[in-house]
């Protein structure tokens, strides 16, 4: 059981690039990457998880209370604020694909086109 | 998406299925190494990393917020959030470079939308509206927030930046452009993002280190607390719900305002 969570991120990661393998829309292909990842996320909160700890706010608990690490949940904040970037990014480059190459489809786009 | 005939394949290229088959391969390698890897770390529920413990213990005191969370990303390692800001301020300036006017593309002057006077109905757009104060509210109080409980800087800018959404929705996009003079977004980002640097400053100035907390303490718990926490919470804030705002414009400007020539010329 303890070990469970590592296997969610990791299971995660393998659906997103399953994903991105497969895909057949560029818009497809962003999502799954953020769902690549997610499960970063998933593996940076069980890391700081600790049992029975209440969140770290200890605005109406003891001071003293066993909390959970705030470093990882402030290194998720990060990862996320910077998944939310390159997700931004490359939906504007396929904004553009799609105008110069009326395709969304990865299989069509050639590197040796124009 | 699937049931589309997959396109012609190019000379020694490899087929839909065999790259899945080759994909499947590599991938319980890959993954074996991750688990194995990951198997490496101390049991899920009793790792206790000793940097957050230190800060869940003398956090508090040290700089009167109790949100630990809030200390560790504007206060322990502000400077990392100084470059994590400087991320989303980037993104979101090539952002605007990608989408903008290309040569052969040109914009229509905006009527009063036609397409969406039809499609939204009075309930939604009464909904919308009664969420607009609401949503700003909870922005600010997220913001402001961001030092007592959890939130901060970047979930109110979001948040924030969903309000002005909200009115995209419930009405058309001439109405969303009358609330959001760009040059002011514009400025409220880079100000947001300056405001950022220059309190930084300060604590360099005042302490001898940049981003040092040199204002005042105060009592945790209090609105007014934690010295720079809040204030550099509130920089963030704009920061980032100016530069939502504007990276909502772009696509939407994409989608209503920019056209290809030969498009509307058909």
């Amino acid at each position: 059981m303890s070990f469970l969570p590592y296997v969610v991120a990791v299971w995660v990661c393998m659906v997103g690039l399953y994903g991105i393998v497969t895909s057949r829309h560029l818009i497809h292909t962003i999502v799954c990457l953020s769902v690549v990842q997610s499960s970063t996320y998933v593996l940076l909160l069980a890391i700081g998880y600790r049992e029975g700890g209440a969140a770290p706010v200890f605005i109406d608990i003891p001071r003293n209370t066993p909390a959970v690490d705030p470093v990882v949940q402030a290194l998720t904040l990060t990862d996320v604020v910077v998944g939310g970037a390159v997700t931004a990014l490359l939906l504007a480059i396929a904004v553009q694909l799609e105008k110069h190459l009326n395709t969304l489809d990865p299989d069509e786009l050639d590197p040796l086109r124009d | 998406m699937s049931d589309r005939p997959a396109p012609a394949r190019r000379p020694g290229e490899l087929s839909f299925e065999g790259r899945r088959r080759l994909f499947l391969a590599g991938a319980a390698v890959l993954g074996g190494l991750m688990l194995w890897g990951l198997g490496g770390l101390p049991d899920f529920d009793s790792f206790t990393p000793l940097y957050g413990q230190v800060i869940n213990h003398v956090g508090v005191q040290e700089t009167s917020a109790t949100a630990a969370v809030s200390a560790v990303n504007f206060d322990y390692r502000g400077f990392d959030t100084l470059g994590e800001e400087f991320i989303l301020f980037a993104a979101v300036l090539v952002l605007a470079l990608l989408l903008r006017r290309l040569g052969e593309e040109h914009t229509t002057p905006l009527r009063k939308d036609p397409r969406r006077a039809h499609t939204t109905s009075a309930a939604v757009r009464l909904t919308c509206y009664m969420l607009v104060g609401p949503t700003v509210l909870l922005a600010i109080y997220i913001t402001g927030h961001g030092h007592l409980t959890p939130g901060g800087g970047f979930q109110g800018g979001v948040i924030a930046a969903t309000a002005l959404l909200l009115v995209y929705l419930g009405s058309d996009y001439p109405t969303m452009q009358r609330l959001r003079p760009l040059s002011l977004v514009e400025t409220a980002k880079a100000g947001g993002a300056l405001g950022f640097v220059l309190i930084g400053l300060g604590g360099l100035i005042a302490s001898g280190s940049y981003l040092q907390n040199f204002l005042p303490l105060g009592e945790p718990g209090e609105l007014v607390a934690a010295g720079t926490i809040p204030l550099l919470s509130i920089a963030v804030g704009i920061e980032v719900s100016g530069g939502f705002v504007l990276l909502l414009s772009e696509f939407l400007d994409q989608l209503l305002v920019i056209k290809r020539k030969r498009d509307t010329a058909a």
